[in-house]
């Protein structure tokens, strides 16, 4: 019986996972400029290239 | 009129008509220099594909930018206001670029690096309008990037706001708490089934690991995602209103306590699927009806048409400084086409001010030297100096664009809050019949009934008609150009019986005049003679007479000269040309009338009137039937006669109304007991606005700067207020209708709850099933309603 106890565990652990790639995704401001991604993509190559260098 | 396209030019970068063949480069045509210059920009950086994403992608560049416009950025206290981040070698900076429209404004935005040397990386948000620019320090400057955009046409909008510390951010929090929610109510349900199904008693153990890992999965629900609820439960009690929130809060956390005492006294399963379902789903409404539209703003005071510098002049030396830094007896330097930042004196050069915005003026008033300017007011002559009397806070519209709204009408009156307070009187006394029954009957059944009606008669199903329901009607309204700032504002309209417009920039359209002509007939070449005089001045009638003309080829004007407020003349193909005002001593009004004259003889006369927006008089025709309707206008009455034939009879028509007779206007009329929606466009409405029950603004573009408002109306779509009024009366309805539709649900779980054997499974049907078919029937109701009435409805 335990199988179900396993297989439970399994079940929540890949639906965190969903949950943490969705706070993710909101914290991230995925949801917040749904214009430009979709635009960028259809550019040529060429968008900017350099990342800025963090110090 | 220009019937085709095909035999007219446009403008290769803006789409404009050329009004001449002149400039052009190579195959493309051009409407102006500016248009050009940009062009020759974008191309010798090789980014093209800014003309191939889209057609005509360009902002026209008529009016050209001041050179030193930006050299406040050159003051590095200014400077460090607006910067996001500087370290030794980089600086970050977030710029506000109205102009922003297309994928090309994209593309090219996001390749500034290879525009400007010195760019390192810049990223747009879109909905935002905004650009996040990261140069280097020592290969640029601030001011540099900036005039780089301007000269690409995207010139930066820099306002008196930006000082302000916080920049308000979107709030995330919400759609975070709707996932949790979610995320926790599909795992308990999927948890739950062996309950439902009925496991085998035998089974204990499993079934206590089931139980336990529910009553864990809900603490999320409860401690996080619910928090909203409880928030607006406690203001309510501490403002002693009774809100929807108090029975729902109420209700949550004794579904809470009570599953956790099944589970602890092994009694049954709890309710866990039912509170964090519900909880989803309330939140869920709450998303879709506060939906915001970040590119609109509702809330903007003064600061945000305010410029963040002005160059004080001492000792023949021009200093940026910061607005709120002047002080009284400072000598400002407004240039053409500058805001007038505080009240004072005239004391260099020759005012032409337009006040339109402020005050509703069509036309520019010209001020002598010595003369008191009122800050707002936009100088359209050359430069000249003030002397300050106000700082910038204390000068006199500002201090009225200041005013708080009068808290009496920001109360919470929505009707479902009262609804609510009859539900929840209900509620508690099914509670207390119950309560009294098992008395009798069988004490051990008291509290477990008394749990379960509270837990199956919250008023969610309320909230969630309300809110879902205003959350379709707001999409609709969105789609159709009409937005509002919150679900509430529909309830606001469907109750307004008194509406007042605004005249300039709402009924008629600032930027058009209607123009007559009579006199001796113009031949062809007259006409481009006049037109080349008239296009040489930026007066509203030279602009309105250049229009009416309507010609392409224009004659070259020598010794050009401008009369501000009196009139025009010029040299042209050796013949003296004068529009201008009919006596020597008349000054230009609106409405008014010019003479033409060719060598000081006199050919005909250019009668000027308001221009309404398509459809108006129709409208106001349909209006005045239902509604009491008023207009105040900040012009001067010559065209009374018009607006009564058009207002009817009932109405009451007010002309040279200043921005606090409109104010107090609306005050009156609320104490009289109305309703009152204000529609206006400009600031001098502004204090107006923001008194009446709802203040909608009238733009032209939707991405254009309005006052603070309840809504804001795209200029074009006036004339459907009407039907959008209606649609708010219809939401009413569908909440109600779809609130008693779910009662039904809801006296079904009563049924088992005051028997005191509310099983679990039971609620667990209910509720999704309640909740579910609110949101379709408010969902076709909301769009039938709209395509009943003919407006636009998105396709599924």
């Amino acid at each position: 019986m335990s199988v179900i106890v396993i297989l439970l565990l399994a079940s929540i652990s890949v639906a965190i996972l969903f949950l943490l790639a969705f706070i993710w995704s909101v914290r991230s401001g995925q949801f917040e400029d749904d214009f430009s991604p979709p635009s960028r993509i259809l550019f040529d190559n060429e968008t900017s290239s350099q990342k800025p260098t963090k110090k | 009129m220009v019937s085709s396209v095909t035999n007219s030019t446009i403008c290769t970068h803006c789409g404009d008509l050329c009004t001449t063949k002149t400039i052009r480069e190579g195959d493309h045509f051009f409407c102006c220099d500016g248009c050009k210059m940009v062009y020759e920009i974008i191309h010798e950086s090789g980014l093209c594909n800014y003309y191939d994403l889209n057609k005509t992608p360009g902002i026209a560049q008529k009016n050209t930018v001041r050179s030193d416009k930006f050299s406040f950025l050159d003051e590095s206290r200014i400077a460090e206001k607006l910067i996001s981040f500087k370290d030794e070698y980089q600086t970050h900076i977030v710029f506000y670029l109205p102009q922003m429209h297309c994928s090309s404004c994209l593309y090219l935005l996001e390749n500034l690096h290879r525009l400007h040397k010195g760019i390192v990386k810049s990223n747009v948000n879109f909905t935002r309008k905004e650009v996040d620019i990261v140069f280097e320090n020592n290969t640029t400057s601030l001011r540099k990037v900036a005039e780089q955009l301007t000269a690409v046409g995207y010139e930066p909008y820099i306002s008196l706001n930006d000082l302000k510390e916080t920049r308000p951010g979107t709030d995330k929090s919400l759609l975070l708490k709707l996932g949790i929610a979610g995320f926790c109510f599909s795992n308990i349900m999927l948890m739950s089934f062996p309950e439902y199904l009925g496991i085998n008693a035998a089974e204990a153990g499993i079934r206590n690991v089931f139980r336990i890992a529910n009553a864990v999965l809900s603490l999320p629900v409860f401690l996080y995602a619910a928090s909203p609820f409880f928030k607006s439960a406690w203001t309510g009690l501490q403002h002693r209103f009774l809100n929807i929130d108090i029975p729902i809060a109420l209700a949550i956390i004794i579904t809470f306590v009570r599953s956790f005492w099944d589970l602890f006294s092994g009694t049954g399963a709890g309710y866990f699927d039912s509170l964090s379902g519900i909880v989803f789903f309330m939140l869920a409404g709450r998303i879709l009806q506060d939906k915001t539209y970040r590119q609109l703003s509702f809330d903007r005071d003064y600061t945000s048409y305010f410029p963040i510098a002005v160059s004080i002049v001492k000792k023949d030396k021009e200093i940026p400084t910061l607005l709120p830094e002047i002080k009284i007896n400072d000598t400002l330097l407004v240039h053409h086409n500058e805001l007038i930042p505080a009240d004072g004196l005239l004391t260099k050069g020759k005012a032409l001010i337009d006040y339109s915005f402020v005050t509703g003026e069509t036309m520019p008033v010209v001020k002598e030297i010595g003369e008191m300017l009122y800050a707002g007011g936009r100088q359209t002559g050359g430069n000249i100096e003030i002397l300050t009397l106000k700082e910038v806070s204390q000068s006199y519209l500002t201090n009225l664009w200041n005013k708080e709204k009068d808290s009496t009408n920001e109360k919470d009156n929505s009707f479902v809050h009262h609804v609510s307070k009859y539900f929840t009187i209900f509620v508690f006394v099914i509670a207390g019949f119950t309560a009294m029954y098992w008395s009798m009957h069988n004490t051990a059944k008291i509290w477990p009934a008394i749990t379960a009606v509270f837990i199956i008669a919250c008023p969610c199903a309320l909230l969630l008609s309300n809110s879902f329901t205003n959350g379709h009607i707001l999409t609709i309204l969105a789609h159709n150009k009409f937005y509002l700032r919150k679900g509430e504002v529909l309830e606001q309209i469907a109750a307004i019986d008194h509406i007042v417009f605004d005249k300039t920039g709402t009924l008629t359209s600032a930027a058009e005049q209607e123009v007559k002509y009579e006199g001796e007939i113009l031949n062809e070449i007259e006409k481009g003679q006049l037109a080349a005089l008239a296009s040489c001045s930026s007066h509203p009638l030279s602009k309105a007479i250049v229009a009416y003309l309507d010609v392409t080829d224009k004659p070259e004007v020598t010794s050009f000269k401008e009369y501000a407020g009196k009139g025009i003349e010029g040299y042209i193909d050796d013949r003296w040309i004068k529009i201008g005002a009919a006596g020597d001593n008349e000054e230009l009004k609106n409405d008014t009338s010019v003479m033409l004259s060719y060598d000081e003889n006199i050919k005909g006369t250019f009668y000027f009137s308001n221009h309404y927006r398509t459809h108006i008089p129709a409208l106001l025709s349909q209006l005045k039937k239902e509604y009491r309707l008023s207009v105040l206008s900040g012009d001067n009455d010559s065209q009374k006669t018009e607006l009564e034939k058009l207002m009817g009879t009932n109405a009451t028509i007010l002309f040279h109304q200043q921005p606090t007779d409109k104010l107090n206007y609306i005050k009156k009329l609320q104490d009289q007991g109305e309703q009152v929606m204000m529609i206006g466009d400009g600031l001098n409405d502004a204090g107006a606005l923001l008194q009446s029950n709802v203040g909608i603004a009238v733009s032209e573009q939707a991405n254009n700067f309005t006052p603070a408002c309840d809504g804001i109306i795209a200029a074009g779509q006036l004339y459907l207020i009407k039907k959008f009024m209606k649609l708010c009366g219809a939401n009413k309805k569908i909440v109600m209708a779809s609130f008693i539709f779910s009662i039904i649900y809801n006296l079904a779980g009563l049924f088992f709850a005051v028997q005191g054997n509310l099983l679990p499974v039971i609620a667990a049907i209910l509720m999704p099933a309640s909740s579910i078919s609110i949101v379709l029937l408010s969902f076709i109701a909301s769009r039938f309603a709209a395509r009943s009435m003919g407006l636009n409805i998105l396709p599924v």
